[in-house]
C-alpha cells in the first residue's frame, strides 16, 4: 500500500522541465503506456509472483534492443544458466547464442550455492562487480537485466553487507548510464520480498498472473515511474510465439478519422434501405436477433461483399467450426471458400472459453495488425460472456470497438438477443458504440414464424424505417417489401393470403364502379334524348307560329293591293276622282 | 581501477611433498585492499600451522584478470576455493574465524588440533 501511495505521489510531480530520456524496450504496448519505454541509465524494477513473466520481459527489452534498437545489452542470471535460458527462449525465438556469438549479447551465469559458502570474516561483492564490468566492456552493453538478485539473499547470511552492496550496486549501474532491468519476486504485502524497491526507485511494474473462472490472465501496471506521466491502470499482457505484448487499452480519446465511403452490405435491398450505397466504411455495425433469425447469413453476405471487391476479412466466429459456417453459407448461395484461397478471407473459429477476455482481445488485435483486414466480422460476441464478466466483455468490447475504429475497419458484429425479453438492448451493453444497428427478430402468426429486419439505427444516413420481410434463399438473403395491413406486418403465407383477400376485394370495387360508370352513361342519354325532344316540340311550335304570322302579313298585303286597285279602276270610270277624295267620299255615300 | 598487483595471479608454494594429498588453494581478491591483504596473511598463517601436507596457493587479482571470476563463480572477495582434494569447497571473508576456516576447507585430524591452533 505504501508503494502505491508513492507512486500517486510521484504522479503529481511528473511535470518535470527536462525530459526523462527513454529506452524504449520495442514491447508492443509497454512503450505506449510509459511514454517511450524505461527510464534511460535508470534501473526499473519488474516485480511479480512465479511465472508471471517478469524474465521474460527483461530478455525481450535486451533482444529487441539489441535488434531494433542496436544497444548491447548483457543478461546477469542468477537462477537460470545461460544453457537453460537459450533452449527456454529459443521456442520464443529468441536466439541468444547467436546473440552471444555476434558480441551484442553478454549471458553470465552467477550460481549461488549456500551449502558451499562458508562465511568467515568480512568481505564484500566486488567479485560481482569486476564480473558485471567485464560483461559490459566485452560487448559495450547499454542495458543490463538482473534475474534476479534477490538470490543474493538465500547465498549470504550477512544481510548488514548483502544490502550495503546492493545500494551500491544500484548506484554503480546508474553512475554508468546502464539502463537496466531487475527483476524480483513479489512479496506478501511488499511489491518485492526483499524489498529491493527501496533502493531503486525511478521505475517499478508489477505483473500479475489471475485466475478468474479457471481461466488466466496476465497483467501489467506500471506502479511508479519517476519524472514522468505513465498509464497508470492494469494492462492485460499476453506472452506468446513472438514475445510478449501489452494491450494499451483505454485510449480515452474519441478522435477518429471518419470515412465518407460506403461499403456493400452484400445484400442489395438491404443496401436499398440504406440510400442505396450500404455502411459507412470504418463504422461499426451490430445485428442483433434470437437463435436461427439469420445473423451468421447477414455476417456471410457481408464478408462476400467484402472480398468480391477484393477487401481482406477477418471472420471471427465463437460458435462454428470454420467448415460448418463455409458449408452452410454455400446452401444459401454464397461461396466463401475461394476467398481463402486468395487469402482474403481469414476464418478463425474460437472457443470463447478457450482464453480470458484479454487472451481474446489481444490475439484479435494481432491478428489485424497482421492481417490488416478491410472488414472484421466477430459472430457473435454474446458467447464471449462465458470467459469474463459482463463488465469485462463490456470493456472489451469497448476497447476493441475504438481499436479498429482508430484503424478504420468495419466492423460487423452479430449478437444473440434472449428471446421473449427486450430486444433493443445488448446483454453487453454495447450498443451506444454501435453505429448501425440492424434487428432481426421472428413475427409468429398463424402457425409459422417468419423473420424480419429493421434497422433500429444508423448514423448519420436517411435508413429506411420499414419492417422488411426477410426470406433466406438458395441464392441468399431476399428483403421483401412490406406488407402492412390494418396496422399489422403481414409475412410468410399470412401475407400470401392477406394479398389473395385483398386482390379479390379490389375486384369487387373496380366491377362496382364500372357499373356506376355505365348506369351514369345512360342517365346521360336519357337526358339526351329528352333534351332533344324538347327542342323537336319547340321546333315545331316556333314554326307553326311563324306560318301564322306569315298568313296573317300576306292577308294584310292582299287586302291593301285590294283597296289600291280597286281606287285605281273608280279612277278610269270617274276622273280625277281620286284628287278629291271628299267628292269620292260623297260620291259614296 | 586498481593497479596492478605483484602477486598477482603468482603462485606461492610451501610445505613439503610428505604426504599424498595436495591441497590446491586459490584465493580470490580484487586488488591490494586491506581485506585482500588480510585474507592472504590469515591463509599462510592457518596454512603454516594447521596443513602438514603439501598445499599451493594461487592468488587472483580479478581487478586485472576478471575474465577468470566466472569459472569458480566468484561473487564475494576475497574468496578462499580449495580445488584439491574434490571436492570443490568454498569459502568467503577474509578468513579471520579460523574455526570457520578450518571447517571450511575441512582440514581436521590428529595432526592438527584446533585447540593448539587456536592459542598459537
Amino acid at each position: 500500500m505504501k508503494q502505491i501511495r508513492n507512486a500517486n505521489g510521484q504522479a503529481k510531480s511528473s511535470f518535470s522541465l527536462a525530459g526523462l530520456g527513454k529506452a524504449p524496450t520495442g514491447i508492443s504496448g509497454l512503450d505506449e503506456i510509459s511514454g517511450g519505454g524505461l527510464p534511460r541509465g535508470r534501473t526499473t524494477i519488474v516485480c511479480g509472483g512465479p511465472g508471471c513473466g517478469k524474465t521474460m520481459l527483461g530478455l525481450e527489452f535486451l533482444v529487441r534492443g539489441i535488434e531494433e534498437f542496436g544497444e548491447p545489452g548483457v543478461l546477469l542470471a542468477f537462477e537460470e544458466t545461460p544453457e537453460e535460458m537459450t533452449r527456454n527462449f529459443a521456442s520464443l525465438g529468441f536466439d541468444l547464442k547467436g546473440l552471444s556469438d555476434k558480441k551484442k549479447l553478454f549471458l553470465d551465469f552467477m550460481r549461488i550455492e549456500p551449502s558451499e559458502i562458508h562465511e568467515t570474516g568480512d568481505y564484500d561483492l566486488e567479485g560481482l562487480f569486476i564480473r558485471l564490468q567485464n560483461a559490459v566492456d566485452s560487448v559495450g552493453a547499454k542495458r543490463v537485466v538482473l534475474d534476479t538478485p534477490e538470490a543474493l539473499f538465500s547465498g549470504f547470511s550477512n544481510i548488514a553487507i548483502l544490502r550495503a552492496e546492493l545500494r551500491r550496486l544500484f548506484r554503480w549501474l546508474k553512475d554508468r548510464d546502464l539502463t537496466t532491468v531487475v527483476t524480483a519476486e513479489q512479496g506478501e504485502g511488499t511489491l518485492t520480498r526483499h524489498s529491493l524497491e527501496e533502493y531503486v526507485s525511478d521505475c517499478v511494474i508489477l505483473l500479475d498472473h489471475r485466475i478468474q473462472d479457471q481461466i488466466s490472465t496476465r497483467r501489467l501496471r506500471v506502479v511508479k515511474y519517476r519524472g514522468t506521466k505513465h498509464g497508470a491502470d492494469e494492462y492485460p499482457f499476453l506472452i506468446d510465439d513472438s514475445g510478449l505484448s501489452v494491450l494499451p487499452v483505454t485510449a480515452a480519446t474519441l478522435n477518429h478519422k471518419i470515412s465518407r465511403d460506403r461499403v456493400s452490405t452484400g445484400i442489395s435491398d438491404l443496401n436499398t434501405m440504406m440510400q442505396g450505397k450500404g455502411y459507412y466504411r470504418g463504422s461499426s455495425i451490430l445485428v442483433t436477433g434470437t437463435a436461427g433469425s439469420g445473423k451468421t447469413t447477414l455476417a456471410c453476405h457481408f464478408a462476400d461483399a467484402t472480398c468480391r471487391r477484393g477487401g481482406r476479412c477477418l471472420y471471427i466466429g465463437f460458435e462454428e467450426s470454420t467448415d460448418q459456417v463455409f458449408r452452410n453459407a454455400a446452401s444459401v448461395g454464397i461461396d466463401l471458400s475461394p476467398y481463402v484461397k486468395k487469402e482474403l478471407l481469414f476464418h478463425q473459429a474460437w472457443r470463447p472459453t478457450q482464453y480470458g477476455m484479454e487472451m481474446h482481445l489481444l490475439r484479435i488485435h494481432k491478428l489485424i495488425d497482421t492481417l490488416k483486414p478491410e472488414s472484421v466480422i466477430l459472430d457473435p460476441i454474446s458467447n464471449l460472456i462465458g470467459s469474463g464478466t459482463q463488465r469485462d466483455v463490456r470493456s472489451m468490447l469497448m476497447r476493441l470497438i475504438d481499436f479498429l475504429k482508430e484503424k478504420g475497419m468495419t466492423t460487423l458484429l452479430t449478437a444473440m438477443a434472449k428471446g421473449g425479453d427486450n430486444l433493443e438492448g445488448t446483454e453487453e451493453q454495447i450498443s451506444s458504440l454501435i453505429d448501425t444497428w440492424i434487428l432481426l427478430r421472428d413475427i409468429e402468426q398463424s402457425g409459422e414464424r417468419n423473420r424480419c429486419l429493421y434497422i433500429l439505427k444508423s448514423r448519420g444516413m436517411a435508413h429506411s424505417n420499414q419492417l422488411r420481410e426477410f426470406v433466406i434463399t438458395s441464392k441468399g438473403i431476399r428483403l421483401l417489401l412490406p406488407y402492412i395491413g390494418s396496422g399489422q406486418v403481414f409475412t410468410g403465407s399470412a401475407r400470401l393470403a392477406q394479398e389473395a383477400r385483398d386482390s379479390a376485394e379490389s375486384l369487387v370495387r373496380k366491377q362496382t364502379i364500372e357499373r356506376k360508370r355505365y348506369e351514369l352513361q345512360g342517365k346521360r342519354r336519357e337526358l339526351d334524348a329528352k333534351i332533344a325532344k324538347l327542342r323537336a316540340e319547340f321546333e315545331a311550335e316556333e314554326k307553326q307560329m311563324e306560318m301564322l304570322i306569315h298568313q296573317a302579313q300576306n292577308v294584310e298585303h292582299r287586302l291593301e293591293v285590294d283597296t289600291e286597285e280597286m281606287a285605281g279602276s273608280r279612277q278610269a270610270e270617274v276622273s280625277a276622282g281620286p284628287k278629291n277624295p271628299k267628292h269620292v267620299n260623297g260620291a259614296q255615300r | 581501477m586498481k593497479t596492478k598487483e605483484k602477486k598477482a595471479n603468482g603462485k606461492l608454494t610451501n610445505g613439503s611433498h610428505t604426504t599424498g594429498d595436495v591441497f590446491e588453494l586459490r584465493l580470490y581478491v580484487a586488488g591490494q585492499t586491506p581485506k585482500s591483504l588480510t585474507a592472504l596473511a590469515n591463509l599462510k598463517r592457518i596454512c603454516d600451522a594447521h596443513l602438514k601436507q603439501e598445499y599451493r596457493i594461487e592468488v587472483i587479482d580479478l581487478v586485472t584478470h576478471p575474465q577468470l571470476a566466472q569459472g569458480d563463480q566468484i561473487l564475494a572477495i576475497p574468496t578462499l576455493v580449495r580445488r584439491l582434494p574434490v571436492p570443490i569447497r568454498k569459502i568467503i571473508g577474509d578468513l579471520s574465524n579460523v574455526e570457520r576456516v578450518l571447517v571450511g576447507l575441512d582440514i581436521r585430524g590428529p595432526s592438527a588440533p584446533i585447540a593448539k591452533a587456536e592459542t598459537a
